[in-house]
């Protein structure tokens, strides 16, 4: 018996979990982040209810600092049909100014995304959230379960953890609590490039190495993206061949000096590549273990 | 464009074999660092995690490879694996899901969830200490866990002065202890993984070894899972209904094959019907197999819905509500059979009780040890009794259908882990774990002289003639009363007699809840011996 390719085993756990918790939790959620594993993780969740549509909404928390790119290829899925997208900003913290370049990464993450996704989840009343995160990418996501239960803080506790034993997963929650989803858990950066590859999954055209404007700011490559940008000092923007391994807020996006203009060069350049995905996130650096210390807050 | 050769590349990657391995070891024992080891080797760590390694390594200048795992805040500072950590790592042949678990007993729980899953499991020796109360937990726990193969790496090897005889030793009590476990495909590795000795390419320091290296090992161990051959496991996870004309059962096949036309059960309902089609996003089938996940629509209205399990007409497993199962209890909370749980096997949550506990194991001697209750981290048997029957089958026969756990009604926690131990019969088995030795049709029939069967009766007296007459022939006969007393003593190979009466309904339902269990059904009829010619015909009745 031959076995299958581990990307279809993979397609099928994912198509798995991700029915498991529509059948299981009243009222799910997909966190869609608009980069290429929440495109695939979109493509997943259609496929396991085809014919059907999807029997849950698309939450896009939106700090307002995106790449013009990435809402473009938002509000082009948003049209789709069966495509139910909920767009939720933290409009106080956007009112007092909050941005990426007067506030420290953390704490311009805690109040655009952390609390934007939490107050987002408890106004519509969301139960289960499905995130595209993938265990390879960051150490405490390695450790985090794939059904990851939140107290009515939306809290994570890392040392007490539900067992998950085989694909039994405990859905269980009481009013307030939740389950944040992860059918992605067990791919890696490569398997999903090779998956929008064989089912050409549309990713945002920043994946793909072209000449944009780069400062070079603490050893990041920042594209400047729109004319709220604030140069520093002596600051001023060169054109640079480079591509985007993993997007976020633009201005606190790293990306990385590359000629792939397509999904098989990518590929092959991540195989040669020796630098890690998340590289390029400013967020992350902030401290030793900050990740951990963002998820326990309730970051995705 | 991709330069040439690329995508041959690419098509080899796409022929990966996934596999899953879980890591056990005791404090100590080295068992991070021989996964960061193993990831080094393989090229899964970038240059950014090497350099934030090296920047935290208290070493100096040389790599801590333990720091590549070990992913909380409290298990650096406290330097121990608390939960398991989960990575990846491939070769040209196969895409590696490593679980990294605790050795700590206190996080039992949490190794636990990562060798559920695994296809090989790997268990760390330190070679100062030999095999340890908390290694034998392991090694119970892979055998109760069904784990089929396993490496057993007998680690800090430097710290014995690479001393054959002290590997020989440990080697010894490894095989003799994992041999009353039943594991097959046993291979010991003498180890150091600080210097990377036998993990990815052999030591000139145990010259003695001839069996190669770890990661050897790892590629090669054959991975057989039987999900794909097996029989045919549907648990239905959802109806999908797209408009009024179409009714799909979505799910993920958990073994076996299913084809367009195949004769199939719905179960618990027992209600009989065709598969229609196989649908996929991609289009239909006409054949899938384990593990993939389709939509079935079946030929007649028959009504399924979530937590069902369609499996095939001949060869399902019999509905009950009593579940023989070993179990490892996960929860502060000891097990209490007072208390309320709710039992999800596949994809069906039923209310539960623990009706009793057989035995507690010792995971030193193995010995089974009357026990009233089990506590955090004990491994026992016990005796559910579930609200709503559970179609499963022995784990020894099928993980996905055989696997359960329990939670707490109350505190939905996740308390315990269970595999089912009874055959479909009924019987239960009392082999320690992973020796349990399904019994046959066959060798039921070769004991009993006949084969199972269920003759229905038009009412209790007329059953109570049919028995006495059959017993007379020498038959073993007994008359049963509800749909899953036959179906279990027809799965002992006896032959059952059942009265059926009531209404319609209640006799269209009795029927197809006895259909379900697979052994023939004999209709009513007003003369004995034209009973016992369907028997004769049906080798249900002693020959002579």
């Amino acid at each position: 018996m031959t076995r299958l390719s581990h990307l279809r085993e993979l397609e099928a756990e994912s198509i798995h979990i991700i029915r498991e918790v529509a059948a299981e939790l009243s009222r799910p959620v997909l966190l869609y982040s608009i980069g290429k594993d929440s495109q695939a993780l979109l493509h997943l969740a259609r496929k396991a209810f085809h014919p059907a549509p999807l029997p849950f909404p698309l939450l896009h928390v939106d700090t307002t600092w995106k790449f013009r790119a990435m809402y473009e290829l938002r509000d082009r899925i948003a049209r789709e049909p069966g495509i139910h997208l909920i767009v939720h900003k933290n409009q106080r913290a956007l009112d007092q100014g909050m941005n990426p370049f007067d506030h420290g990464s953390s704490k311009y993450t805690h109040a655009l995304k952390t609390q934007a996704l939490l107050d987002a989840l408890a106004l519509h009343g969301f139960d289960a959230a499905f995130g595209g995160a993938r265990r390879d990418e960051e150490k405490s996501r390695a450790k985090e379960r794939v059904y990851s239960f939140r107290d009515r803080n939306g809290q994570w506790d890392p040392r007490n953890q539900r067992p998950e034993l085989w694909s039994l997963y405990n859905g269980r929650v009481e009013r307030g609590e939740s389950i944040r989803a992860f059918p992605l858990s067990n791919w890696s950066e490569l398997d999903v490039w090779q998956y929008v590859l064989e089912e050409r999954i549309p990713v945002v055209p920043l994946y793909f190495a072209a000449e944009r404007p780069v400062v070079v700011r603490d050893g990041n490559l920042i594209v400047v993206d729109d004319d709220r940008f604030r140069f520093r000092l002596g600051e001023r923007p060169v054109l640079r061949r480079v591509r985007f391994r993993t997007l976020g807020c633009y201005p606190l996006s790293g990306a990385i000096e590359s000629s792939a203009t397509s999904v098989p060069e990518i590929i092959d350049e991540m195989q040669r590549s020796r630098h890690s995905e998340r590289q390029g996130r400013m967020i992350d650096h902030d401290e030793e273990g900050s990740m951990e210390l963002k998820k326990r807050e309730g970051y995705f | 464009m991709a330069p040439p050769g690329s995508s041959a590349l690419r098509l080899e990657e796409e022929t990966r074999e996934l596999v899953r391995v879980v890591a056990m070891g005791s404090v100590d024992d080295g068992k991070s660092t021989l996964l960061g080891r193993l990831l080094y080797e393989t090229g899964a760590l970038y240059d950014d995690q090497l350099a934030a390694v090296k920047r935290a390594s208290r070493l100096g200048g040389e790599l801590d490879f333990s720091l590549f795992t070990d992913g909380l805040r409290a298990e650096r500072e406290q330097g121990i694996t608390i939960d398991v950590a989960y990575r990846y790592f491939s070769t040209p042949r196969r895409k590696f899901i490593l679980g990294d678990t605790p050795g700590h007993a206190q996080y039992t729980r949490n190794m636990a969830t990562g060798a559920s899953t695994a296809d090989v499991g790997i268990v760390l020796i330190d070679a100062r200490l030999g095999v340890l109360p908390q290694s034998r937990r392991h090694l119970a726990i892979a055998a109760l866990l069904g784990i089929p193969k396993l490496a057993v790496c007998i680690n800090k090897l430097d710290l014995v002065g690479f001393d054959r005889g002290v590997y020989e030793r440990i080697s010894a009590d490894v095989r003799a202890f994992a041999a009353r476990l039943g594991f097959d495909g046993l291979k010991i590795f003498p180890v150091c993984a600080r210097d990377g000795d036998n993990v990815a390419e052999r030591s000139a320091r145990t010259p003695w070894h001839k069996e190669g290296t770890l990661l050897d090992f790892l590629e090669t161990v054959p991975v057989a899972r039987e999900a794909a051959s097996g029989r045919l496991r549907f648990p239905v996870q959802a109806v999908i209904r797209a408009d009024p004309d179409y009714r799909g059962y979505a799910g993920r096949i958990a073994s076996g094959t299913v084809r367009v036309g195949d004769e199939v059960v719905v179960l618990p309902s027992g209600a009989r019907t065709r598969v229609q089609s196989i649908d996929t996003f991609e289009g239909q089938l006409l054949a899938a197999s384990a593990p993939l996940s389709v939509t079935l629509r079946l030929a007649d209205a028959v009504d399924a819905s979530r937590g069902d399990l369609i499996a095939p007409a001949g060869a399902a497993p019999a509905p009950r509500t009593e579940l023989e199962a070993n179990a490892v209890w996960l929860s502060e909370r000891p097990l209490d059979p007072g208390r309320a749980y709710l039992l999800k096997h596949t994809t069906r949550l039923v209310p539960a009780r623990v009706e009793a506990v057989r035995w507690r194991l010792d995971p030193e001697t193995l010995e089974e040890q009357p026990a009233v209750r089990l506590e955090l981290n004990e491994l026992g048997r016990i005796v559910v009794r579930c609200m709503r029957p559970v179609a499963s089958d022995a784990y020894a026969d099928n993980r996905a259908t055989g696997a359960f756990i329990l939670i707490d009604a109350l505190t939905n926690d996740t308390v315990a882990a269970g595999t089912v131990v009874e055959s479909a019969s009924g019987e239960s088995v009392r082999e320690a774990p992973g020796d349990a030795q399904p019994i046959s049709a066959e060798e039921r029939r070769a004991r009993l002289g006949h084969c199972a069967a269920i003759v229905l009766a038009s009412d209790e007296r007329a059953a109570a003639v049919l028995e006495r007459s059959l017993f007379d022939r020498g038959c073993a006969v007994t008359a049963a009363r509800s749909a899953e007393a036959a179906l279990a003593c027809a799965a002992a190979g006896l032959v059952v007699i059942v009265a059926i009466s009531g209404d319609d309904l209640a006799r269209a339902r009795m029927h197809s809840e006895l259909r379900a269990g697979g052994a023939p059904l004999v209709e009513p009829r007003s003369d004995l011996e034209a009973v016992l010619a369907r028997l004769e015909e049906l080798d249900a009745l002693p020959r002579g």
